[in-house]
């Protein structure tokens, strides 16, 4: 028992070193400049947080762990599968229930899932680390932006020559890294990103460099526009309605989804052909296929332009939504966002990659927005100043929702694996453990 | 039907492989032993293109005349164009996906070749079922003979050791080979697993497939192969039916460890 303290003693004490400086000390706006506030308060609520939940874990022993040591339970598996059904539903009647704020939200949480699904294809079914996948966003979303302000495109007949752009360039980055694996594929990934990010910012005369590209013309529905003058050939004029944003952000919203789905829907019939198994395979044990004379390059190279390519078609969608776009928004931190979305979705599970996207991209705005509207009905002081600063703290709780998942279920959120093919079509999913 | 004529591999300053030669026949299976280290594992990894051989040739005659020079072909055609199938001393199954799904991986080229660019398959359309039905009835046929047909959805890695073997030989079969090169496959195995593998063997020989194989166990060696080739340091001390090596003083030698075969190298 004596230890027990000691262990969770010991953690408050690191939790004291972290917290001290990220939550204890704040900057304001003083009279004289900025001033710094110390609030021990909030330092001694988390700490002894910490050190009361390092506690019970310590007396509950190593139980909560055990969960992942088992596959899951029928009842578990049942859940599950209604699970992705539920989620459809509410995702195609959102936009009649939530208020612009939430189709917004929501656009921007399933601009996400479908970038982790591309990189699925990539990390989770072939199993290539790519840190650079935010430079295949970028190409999309420059093909787009280039294609329109330049020579006048519509959004509908760029989107497959952005997605085609960026699986040429998945190629060619394929073509470099085909006999790296591992460590060293994700360092010269991670360089790629960066090659891409730093020549948009340096070709000036291309791509605006870092003043970005604007005007960037918005999609159009069958050839009516969303234009706000309510004219002849918009949506708003057609239809007979009177012309309001909202329009377009939910003919946007509906866009995204479109897009999003088809992604799946082509993802999950390819891991079902034999080139979906290749991939797995690959993941599996190289050096065996090669001795099934299965191509490993072409193999792999597939793999890059398939996840790019759809990597492409989001970044177009991206460029469209946003109308402007800059070499700022196509950082490593993207690449990373997407990674840790896969990662903690399941490697090569479609589901717990939107799983993850919702709880990484749209679960902090939804406590955020929880916690203002608590602070509203109880006039607490607390949950509004929690709510205002909770933007601040995104990447801390990205962290902390990655290291919980990884103590918990270190295989991802939903970590079976459902076979490509059954011979007695019960299509029974394998349990993550073996 | 495969000719190895002077295979010498090297690694930097090693010699691993010194002038090897011999010749495996059609419907035979021949066997390569030797003692740890003499190269024999060096010797598949030239003739299954792992690795590229310093020099020398390897060539392979189809029944239907054509010759591959194995020693420059890329590794992956040697499986799919010369039909040379390999398994490996450490088994290398895709432990993660069910037995059904390695069986189908293998016959990849053939089902790729009816995928129409993977679009009918995506599709689920034309040639392709009719190939993706012939790969099952392909795959259930082995998973038959190797007696895991109630195990075909199971994941590869959990199957008990010497199931993983025969699945291993089940997957390489499946690419259509005419050679089977097999790296130690009764290693692990008991006795009567050991037995089980053997009929498995002699089926295989029977079907048309011929087969090399190193092994380290002499009594098995012994009691299955037509044909025996002894290394040692990377030199070939004998070759010939299994009664003339066991007769042979240079393979006593060179397992009791009595042999002056440095001296003589050098």
């Amino acid at each position: 028992m004596k230890g027990v303290f000691r262990d969770a003693g010991l953690s408050a004490l690191i939790a004291l070193g972290l917290f001290a400086p990220l939550i204890g000390l704040v900057t304001e706006n003083g009279e004289s400049g900025l001033v710094l506030r110390a609030r021990p308060v909030a330092v001694a609520v988390v700490v002894s947080l910490v050190f009361l939940g390092r506690l019970l874990m310590l007396i509950r022993g190593r139980r909560i762990a055990l969960p992942s040591k088992f596959g899951p339970g029928p009842a578990m598996v049942r859940a599950g599968k209604a699970v992705a059904p539920v989620l459809l539903i509410v995702a195609l009647l959102l936009p009649f229930g939530g208020s612009r704020y939430y189709v917004d939200l929501a656009t921007l949480v399933l601009t996400y899932i479908m970038l982790g699904w591309g990189l699925n294809v990539v990390v989770g079914l072939a199993g290539l680390l790519d840190l650079g996948y935010v430079a295949f966003y970028a190409v999309g979303a420059y093909s787009y932006a280039l294609l329109a302000t330049t020579f006048g495109l519509g959004f509908w007949s760029c989107l497959p020559l952005a997605g085609i752009m960026a699986a040429f360039w998945g190629v060619l980055l394929g073509f470099p890294v085909l006999r790296l694996r591992g460590d060293y594929l994700a360092i010269v990934t991670l360089a790629f990103g960066e090659i891409i990010r730093i020549v948009l910012i340096n070709w000036v005369s291309l791509t605006n460099g870092p003043n970005g590209i604007t005007g960037i013309p918005r999609p159009t529905l069958f050839g009516l526009s969303f234009s706000m003058d309510g004219g002849e050939g918009t949506f708003a004029g057609f239809f007979n309605l009177e012309p309001e944003t909202i329009q377009r952000v939910i003919f946007l919203y509906y866009v995204i989804l479109g897009l999003a789905l088809i992604t799946n829907w082509f993802t999950l019939r390819l891991r079902r052909t034999p080139l979906g198994r290749a991939w797995e395979a690959l993941r599996e044990d190289e050096t065996a296929c090669r001795s099934l004379g299965i191509n490993v390059t072409n193999t792999k190279l597939t793999a890059f332009a398939i996840g790019a390519m759809f990597g492409g078609f989001a970044g177009a969608f991206f460029a469209t939504r946003q109308a402007f776009i800059s070499p700022e928004s196509f950082t490593f931190i993207e690449s990373a966002t997407v990674l840790a979305i896969v990662v903690l979705g399941g490697l090569g599970s479609q589901l717990g990659v939107a799983l993850a996207a919702i709880v990484m991209v749209g679960g902090l705005e939804l406590l955020r927005s929880l916690l203002s509207w608590l602070a509203d009905e109880m006039g607490s002081e607390l949950f509004a100043g929690i709510a205002n600063e909770l933007p601040l703290y995104r990447m801390l709780v990205f962290g902390l929702a990655l290291v919980v998942v990884m103590v918990l279920r270190p295989r991802g959120m939903v970590s079976t694996r459902t076979p490509t093919v059954t011979l007695t079509r019960a299509g029974t999913p394998v349990g993550g453990g073996a | 039907m495969l000719s190895v004529t002077g295979l010498t591999m090297r690694f930097g300053g090693l010699k691993a492989v010194d002038e090897v030669s011999f010749e495996a026949r059609a419907g035979e299976i021949t066997a390569v032993i030797g003692p740890n280290g003499a190269g024999k594992t060096t010797v598949f990894n030239c003739i299954t293109g792992f690795y590229r051989p310093s020099e020398g040739g390897i060539a392979l005659m189809h029944e239907t005349g054509a010759r591959f020079a194995l020693d420059r072909m890329p590794g992956y055609r040697i499986a799919s164009r010369a039909r040379v199938a390999r398994t490996f001393q450490n088994v290398r199954l895709f432990a993660g996906m069910t037995v059904l799904e390695n069986l189908l991986v293998a016959q990849h080229n053939v089902l790729m070749r009816a995928s129409g660019f993977t679009l009918l398959a995506v599709l689920g359309l034309g040639t392709y079922r009719a190939a993706a039905a012939h790969g099952m009835e392909k795959a259930r046929h082995w998973l038959d003979r190797i007696g895991l047909i109630d195990r075909a959805d199971d994941v590869a890695g959990a199957l008990p050791y010497g199931a993983q073997r025969r699945l291993e030989i089940a997957r390489a079969m499946c690419i259509d080979p005419i050679l089977l090169c097999l790296d130690e496959p009764a290693a692990g195995l008991n006795p009567r697993e050991t037995d089980t593998l053997n009929a498995l063997l002699r089926s295989i020989l029977d079907d048309g497939c011929s087969l090399l194989l190193i092994e380290h166990d002499m009594g098995v060696v012994m009691r299955i192969s037509d044909h025996i080739v002894v290394l040692d340091h990377g030199k070939k001390i004998a070759d010939g039916t299994p009664v003339e090596v066991r007769a042979d003083p240079a393979v006593i030698a060179a397992y009791l460890g009595e042999g002056d075969d440095d001296e003589e190298a050098a």
